[in-house]
């Protein structure tokens, strides 16, 4: 199994490390039983923009570089294109991840879907998207 | 990079140069068949006897009690096939073996279960000893063979292989043990310890890779698993390897002599043992003294393995873990979880295996390095998080 230099770099220096207090949206996935959890925390403006973007992980290389990508991926990004984000463009972005790690890039686009709903929840917007249980998903 | 440590020993080991030069005749000029009967055949064969001689001298055996194979899992697969398929025709179509023993045994029993034997799989306690009173129970007058690790290569715990021989012998069952990690790191006399069969590997004692070894004491018969040429007595076929039989000999030779070096080394593990289970939220995999003197296996709660061991490569340290996303099937080590270590902590697990090449300073180094590699992956960890928090209250 051999990681992209991309994912090595985000692993070693990955972007966006840390907590947002009163963000306005935090998604938590994954589970510590299966060895990944990725908590995200948004800050977003009156515009419906991504102001800014924190992540913590619990996991391996991949789970730690696909946080870090995500993260820089939606960034000043609207919500609603933070919403179109998928896993795949996140292993794109990445320069590919070994077939065993997909994973990794699924539960980084469901944290980013994960604290957007949280968000539309505290505003009172309607969650209109579907939001997967990476509990339920992942559990062995 | 400044510095590069070593500290997977367990995995495998770099080829000693004395092994290197001891082997490098058999490439040159001694590149004979030992079964041809001229000349060439004849200085190679004097070359493989010698080195049978060699062998059996540092185990206490007679030459015609070793037999050599590919490797350890070769091995492996003979004693416990062997022994199953030659106690069936007596009847005996039960093994017992334990949850920790390496796949090679593991698989061997599950491929047996397939073709119809019994296998009972035996715990262990929290310190990774098996539960000798469930050992002794399952053993019946249909077990074949009993087939129990000298010493497990996770999590360094030594069995009380002694006592086990005495239960397997007692209902007429042949005693296997798996002595790939074990052998170079304690003594094994074969004169005073009455196994029937003992496996070992080259490439763990600092021989090259496809090279390994089979005891199987005088009186034992074992069903063949490489039928052929008449090579090893006609029990196992395949021209020998003879430069990889030189050199394990050279290998077993210096491993035995090393068994003197083996406090230093112990008191090099206790150090790395002491310095990482001090970091807070930490816990030791396996037995405190009852363990190889080079095995070290700690657990850091919050954080994954795979990530430790990336970052620790990065500074030049070569470890290895239990996680689950080290392997492909993204389960943890199944030793962590029968020692009844929780699935969220077993993938914070990480192993360093010491040999007698490693130093103080690299002690040092690890310690220095690793400490705050573990601090750096809690400070991004959700679940340090909360830790942090809770205590906060």
């Amino acid at each position: 199994m051999q990681y992209s230099d991309k994912v090595m770099d985000h692993f070693a220096n990955p972007r966006n490390v840390g907590e947002i207090e009163d963000a306005q949206g935090v998604g938590v996935v994954g589970n510590a039983k299966c060895g990944d959890i990725m908590k995200m925390y948004l800050q977003i403006d009156d515009n419906d923009v991504i102001s800014d973007c924190k992540f913590k992980t619990f996991g391996c290389g991949a789970a730690i570089a696909t946080s870090s990508m995500a993260t820089e991926l939606i960034k000043g990004r609207t919500v609603k294109e933070a919403l179109a984000l998928t896993n795949s463009a996140v292993v794109e972005a990445l320069d590919g991840l070994p077939p065993v790690k997909i994973h990794c890039s699924v539960l980084a686009e469901e944290a980013v879907k994960a604290a957007i709903a949280d968000y539309y929840k505290k505003i009172g917007r309607e969650v209109d998207f579907p939001l997967e249980s990476a509990d339920e998903r992942y559990e062995h | 990079m400044s510095r590069f440590v070593y500290a997977d020993n367990a995995a495998t080991t770099p080829v000693s140069q004395a092994v290197i030069d001891a082997m490098a005749p058999c490439f040159a000029s001694a590149w004979g068949n030992p079964s041809s009967l001229h000349s060439k055949g004849r200085e190679a064969k004097k070359l493989m006897d010698d080195a049978r001689e060699r062998i059996a001298k540092v185990f206490g055996c007679e030459s015609g009690e070793i037999y050599f194979t590919s490797c350890g899992s070769e091995s492996d697969n003979w004693a416990i096939k062997g022994a199953a398929l030659r106690g069936k025709k007596k009847g005996r179509t039960h093994i017992v073996t334990t949850v920790i023993e390496h796949p090679a045994v593991l698989n061997t029993c599950r491929a047996l279960e397939r073709e119809g034997f019994e296998v009972s799989y035996i715990g262990v306690d929290a310190d990774g000893v098996v539960d000798l009173a469930a050992l002794e129970a399952a053993i019946t007058e249909k077990t074949a063979v009993v087939a129990v690790m000298y010493a497990n290569n996770e999590i360094g715990t030594i069995q009380p292989i002694e006592k086990i021989c005495e239960m397997a012998h007692a209902k007429g069952a042949l005693m296997f043990t798996d002595a790939v990690q074990a052998f170079g790191n304690v003594e094994i006399d074969l004169s005073k310890l009455p196994v029937d069969m003992l496996a070992m590997s080259g490439h763990k004692i600092h021989a090259p890779k496809g090279i390994g070894m089979l005891f199987v004491r005088k009186g034992t018969v074992l069903s063949n698993l490489i039928d052929g040429g008449g090579q090893e007595k006609r029990h196992r076929a395949g021209t020998e390897n003879l430069p990889y039989i030189v050199g394990l000999a050279k290998a077993v030779e210096i491993a035995h002599e090393g068994l003197k070096d083996m406090p230093r080394v112990t008191a090099m593990r206790d150090r790395l043992i002491e310095a990482l289970t001090a970091i807070p939220y930490s816990r030791l995999n396996g037995h405190r003294t009852k363990r190889l003197p080079g095995n070290v296996n700690v657990g850091f709660e919050c954080i994954e393995g795979e990530s430790m061991l990336l970052l620790l490569d990065m500074k030049g340290i070569c470890a290895s873990t239990g996680s689950a996303c080290s392997s492909a099937s993204l389960e943890p080590s199944h030793v962590l979880l029968a020692i009844g270590v929780p699935h969220e902590k077993a993938h914070g697990s990480i192993r360093l295996s010491i040999s007698r090449e490693t130093t103080d300073e690299d002690v040092d180094y690890i310690i220095e390095t690793l400490t705050p590699i573990v601090a750096r992956l809690r400070e991004m960890s959700p679940l340090w998080e909360e830790i942090v928090k809770n205590s906060n209250k």
